[in-house]
């Protein structure tokens, strides 16, 4: 099989990989480039567990090949804490206990971090349409809302 | 060709040659907007090796372009590029709307409306907005750039009428004047996140006295394509557009359907929840293009 070459831009650094052209940018983050902070749980764009920022924009990393992040800016769970500690929002998530196994979360995150960037300050029916692409079988999401509101509010008005 | 290959080309002209060496070297050729359905289908139905040609670098399927007579949306523009554009929103709100039902926010971070109407699911959300606005395909293959409209371009389940090496370049959109609005509803069991039952685009022209001038009707996932419905826009121009010609317009719908069951929602259901549809959707387009 004939390998792409493929340099992209992600958490910040420039990263080179070569890739097979059918490969989904899931498939490389995790068992490439070992970053397996992104989760697979359907690998058809349902369950939200590989959310990840292209551009700042949100996608499932199983909805794109590889190839595709080829000249862009990707964002995975792991470039969302600074280098201090947790972002708010993954403090907030622990406070709230907005998890419980575990593997939802870094989407959750990622795609919490994408709705905060475009809505500081969201109302709670914006919150749950735009997670609604994050499936979550522990939670029943409650706890998952009141987190992201305090994560909202947390932002706008820093302690 | 029993190898996967990417191509990413960076003009039609390419594109197209693209297409023509794969195909003439007994190769499959895969065109790719957002891949949003692509990649699912080549996991999980059809894993045949292939080369894909991504269409997202073309100048032309990347073209938003706002005139003043005219709208023209790039093929492979996403669904949050284009939700994004508040003056887009604004002026064809039925057809935004569409486009924003399509999956999650995630899904549509790549899925474009060029890409749900080549699919040509026959509950491809965008695709009986695109028809109510009467909006049309422009094509590129060998012989130049043709154009048909949404309604004829849908030929079957996920059947384009794209021929060997052509490409859709985007979708032209006439302008709404004042008096004229578009609106799209489907039916799901559930809030988000799932296939239309049912789905009806509708776009309403009225004059200064509220009369209906002319009317577009659309009915999506009740057919083997989105059809567009003369005898329901029939039942609505010349009216106010009041609840008698609604449901007029609503049984019209009823009529022109040939639904199936599944385990979405049986046949007799879906009958009843189109005539639903265009009346709440007719209500809408009327009120907007009221002002109201």
């Amino acid at each position: 099989m004939q390998k792409v070459q493929v340099e992209t831009r992600i958490n910040g650094e420039t990263v080179e990989f070569l890739c097979e052209p059918q490969q989904t940018l899931l498939e490389v983050l995790r068992d490439t480039l070992g970053k397996t902070g992104t989760k697979e749980g359907c690998g058809s764009g349902d369950c939200g567990a590989c959310s990840i920022l292209l551009d700042g924009r949100l996608v499932c990393a199983c909805l794109m090949l590889a190839v595709e992040a080829s000249g862009h800016n990707v964002t995975t769970i792991e470039g969302i804490a600074g280098k201090d500690g947790l972002h708010p929002i993954q403090q907030k998530f622990l406070e709230h206990a907005a998890l419980q196994c575990g593997i939802c979360t870094p989407g959750l995150v990622v795609a919490t971090k994408a709705l905060l960037d475009k809505h500081p300050n969201p109302d709670e029916e914006t919150i749950r349409y735009w997670l609604a692409g994050n499936l979550c079988r522990c939670t029943g999401y409650d706890k998952i809302i009141r987190a992201v509101q305090d994560a909202a509010a947390t932002l706008a008005y820093p302690a | 060709m029993s190898a996967f290959a990417y191509v990413a080309p960076k003009s039609v002209e390419e594109t197209l040659a693209t297409l023509k060496t794969v195909q003439a070297a007994g190769g499959r050729a895969q065109v790719m907007a957002g891949g949003t359905d692509l990649i699912v289908q080549m996991r999980a139905v059809d894993r045949t090796p292939r080369t894909i040609v991504d269409l997202k670098f073309l100048a032309e399927t990347n073209r938003l372009e706002i005139g003043a007579q005219e709208t023209f949306i790039g093929a492979t523009l996403s669904s949050a590029v284009l939700n994004e554009n508040a003056q887009l929103v604004q002026m064809f709100p039925g057809l935004l709307e569409a486009a924003d039902l399509i999956g999650s926010t995630q899904v549509q971070g790549r899925a474009s409306i060029g890409g749900n109407l080549c699919n040509a699911s026959p509950a491809g959300d965008t695709i009986p907005a695109l028809i109510a606005n009467g909006a049309v395909c422009v094509i590129a293959g060998a012989n130049g750039t043709r154009e048909m409209p949404v309604e004829a371009f849908v030929v079957g389940v996920q059947k384009n009428a794209l021929q060997p090496g052509e490409i859709l370049l985007g979708l032209r959109l006439k302008n709404h004047d004042a008096r004229t609005a578009d609106a799209y509803q489907r039916f799901i069991p559930r809030t988000e996140m799932d296939i239309a039952v049912a789905g009806c685009g509708i776009c309403l022209t009225l004059d200064a006295s509220g009369t209906c001038t002319a009317a577009r009707v659309s009915i999506g996932a009740v057919a083997p394509t989105a059809l567009l419905v003369p005898t329901a826009a029939d039942a609505l121009v010349g009216t106010k557009v009041d609840d008698a010609a609604l449901a007029a317009a609503g049984a019209a719908c009823t009529a022109a359907s040939s639904p199936i069951s599944d385990r979405r929602g049986t046949a007799d259901y879906r009958r009843k929840i189109i005539a639903v549809l265009c009346r709440r959707v007719g209500a809408i387009a009327r009120d907007r293009a009221l002002g109201a």
